[in-house]
């Protein structure tokens, strides 16, 4: 705890320290200081691009049927009511949630032992494994459909959550293990050497000395496997044909299909499913960042 | 006796020091669970794609299956011209989309990555879309796209365009209006990967620079865009071969119309399978697809530079 804190806090004033000094030193203008228009302009451009379609479906969810308003107000939540009962959101999303929860599980834990074996031992098999897992990132799932399905039939796992999960896991693995191996590689083995002197067993030493500095990279590689699973639509889609199965993914499809479109269901629809991940997101990206940037993907 | 003898013998031998009790195989324990996974649901459905490539395999048409050899493939090459065009949009819809995530991600991170006032919050909502799924972005844009109560009506009372128009069903204006929908989603995926790189120039280059009284654009072309060379390099490649594979913008958002407008390769291949049922034709083109992404990767594979970092 005390030297987690003391690393925490070390970074911020040797920044400080080493950006101030030279400051008087230089004549001109300062190399960091880009003039703010160059900033807010373009930026304020984007954001208005970014948020105008946010806006446009909040605007669609909360709006009475029929109204044309551009401003949210009267606002109401009938179309969120009738889009969680009648068109069973509420469902959807228990369903949604338990796949991504397990998938996320699954992954991080698989793609843990993979690369902590990548990262910490020679082997074999270690250079094909490697390729196989750099060649299957060019494997689209999307092509794999049929045979996939069949995999399922034969395995009577169609129509439970149980294929989906299997099969967002397996195509979360390769990059996700090629990540955490990095994250592990970044960490020196001699801080588990001495935990092994220090009475450690191998996987003690894992848990106790690696585990806590993998915090970043499992964050990166958790939430990726959870965004992307909650997003996923056509393995859902093919492998459960059952209503009361269906992930929030499929729903939307189903109500963007319908003949005639009920624009606020759809709208609302899509605020339930945007929740969970914007809020998720919101949450790590600033561990994103650092996760990507010390766990870079460098194959 | 054989349980005496076991017990007798763990004194015996000195046990080694624990940092070298690792066992042979468990490297091989912990591979396993990732390897057979990967061997069961990529590695046997991609054998089987091939196999089936082969054959006439329709499940509504039991009678003609069987042996076809290559004719699937000629058929594809010879025959069908839907093929081609899928093909070429397919070609057309990546070079488009990464070209322009490309430009706008770089600009969006070299922008966010300066110091200034409410940069956590600029940061937040431009990088926000990308968590928002395919099928979502379709919702979204499919509302703001909407003839009736869409964009276009608002643009209408300010004069500019007409009422009524229907970007999504108009074959003229589906593809940029496809383009702006993934785009919306796709910048922040290129602008976090490269903002990430960017935490690791050094400072002291740049001030190196200045001193030297070289000029913002100079230390860009110079500095920032060689260290973002490899980064850039590679995140364009996985990203093609994403924007490539990806179906679940444009099958909910188009479903591949206008009149096949927008049907790449993958969509294509979803609809002989899965409409048609024709999984021997459909495995053929997957097949296609195949040899266009191993080239890919074996580009990625020389790019990354395999085995020769392994320390």
């Amino acid at each position: 705890m005390i030297t987690k804190e003391a690393t925490k806090v070390a970074p911020a004033p040797a920044r400080r320290r080493t950006t101030e000094p030279p400051r008087p030193l230089k004549a001109g203008r300062n190399w960091d200081e880009v003039p703010r228009w160059q900033i807010y302009l373009p930026l304020s451009i984007y954001l208005v691009f970014t948020l105008i379609p946010f806006y446009w479906i909040l605007l669609f969810a909360v709006r009475p049927p029929g109204s044309t308003s551009l401003l949210p107000w009267p606002m109401t939540f009938q179309h969120f009511e009738k889009v969680w009962t009648e068109r069973s959101f509420g469902t959807y999303f228990e369903n949604s949630v338990l796949v991504g929860v397990a998938t996320l599980l699954m992954t991080t834990l698989v793609a843990l032992a993979g690369g902590y074996a990548l990262a910490r031992f020679n082997f074999k098999v270690k250079r094909a494994f490697m390729l196989g897992l750099l060649c299957s990132q060019f494997v689209p799932g999307a092509l794999l459909l049929v045979p996939l399905f069949e995999i399922f039939a034969e395995l009577q796992m169609i129509n439970s959550l149980g294929s989906v999960i299997l099969a967002e896991t397996v195509f979360q693995l390769p990059l996700s293990i090629i990540l955490i191996s990095n994250f592990i590689k970044n960490v020196p083995y001699s801080l588990e050497e001495a935990a092994w002197v220090d009475g450690c067993n191998r996987f003690t030493a894992f848990r106790i000395v690696v585990l806590p500095l993998l915090r970043p990279g499992l964050i990166a590689v958790g939430s990726f496997a959870f965004v992307h699973s909650w997003n996923h639509f056509l393995f859902a889609l093919m492998f459960l044909n059952n209503q009361e199965k269906q992930t929030i993914p499929v729903g939307l499809n189903t109500l963007m299909s319908a003949d005639s479109v009920d624009l606020g269901a759809l709208a609302a629809g899509g605020i339930i499913a945007a929740v969970p991940v914007v809020i998720v997101f919101a949450f790590i990206q600033k561990w994103l960042i650092t996760g990507f940037s010390a766990g870079a993907v460098k194959g | 006796m054989a349980q005496a003898a076991a017990v007798a013998k763990p004194p015996a031998p000195p046990r080694r020091r624990r940092t070298s009790a690792t066992p042979r195989r468990l490297p091989y324990l912990l591979i396993a669970p990732a390897a057979l996974l990967m061997l069961g649901f990529i590695a046997y459905p991609v054998l089987s794609v091939f196999y089936y490539s082969l054959q006439n395999y329709n499940p509504t048409k039991p009678w003609r299956n069987g042996y076809a050899g290559f004719d699937n493939f000629v058929h594809a090459f010879t025959k069908d011209p839907i093929f081609w065009d899928t093909l070429v949009f397919s070609a057309k819809w990546v070079f488009v989309e990464v070209g322009l995530q490309l430009l706008f991600g770089l600009a969006l991170a070299l922008i966010v990555n300066q110091t200034f006032a409410g940069r956590a919050l600029g940061r937040a909502m431009v990088f926000s879309p990308w968590a928002v799924s395919g099928v979502l972005t379709s919702a979204i844009w499919v509302l703001l796209y909407n003839s009736q109560t869409g964009i276009t009506r608002y643009l209408a009372d300010m004069g500019i365009g007409s009422y009524g128009t229907s970007w999504l069903s108009d074959t003229s204006t589906v593809f940029p209006a496809a383009i702006v929908a993934d785009l919306w989603r796709g910048v922040p995926f290129f602008a976090i990967l490269i903002l990430a790189d960017l935490q690791s120039v050094s400072k002291d280059l740049y001030e190196a620079a200045e001193v030297d009284g070289a000029s913002r654009i100079k230390q860009f072309w110079h500095i920032t865009l060689p260290h973002l060379k490899d980064a850039i390099v590679l995140s364009t490649l996985l990203r093609a071969v994403w924007e490539f594979n990806n179906v679940d913008l444009l099958y909910t958002l188009t479903g591949g119309g206008p009149a096949g407008e927008t049907t790449t390769l993958p969509l294509y291949i979803a609809n002989t399978s899965v409409d048609a049922h024709n999984f021997g034709y459909a495995s053929a083109l997957t097949t296609v697809a195949f040899v266009i992404l191993l080239f890919c990767s074996m580009v990625y594979l020389r790019l990354s530079k395999f085995g020769g970092e392994d320390k």
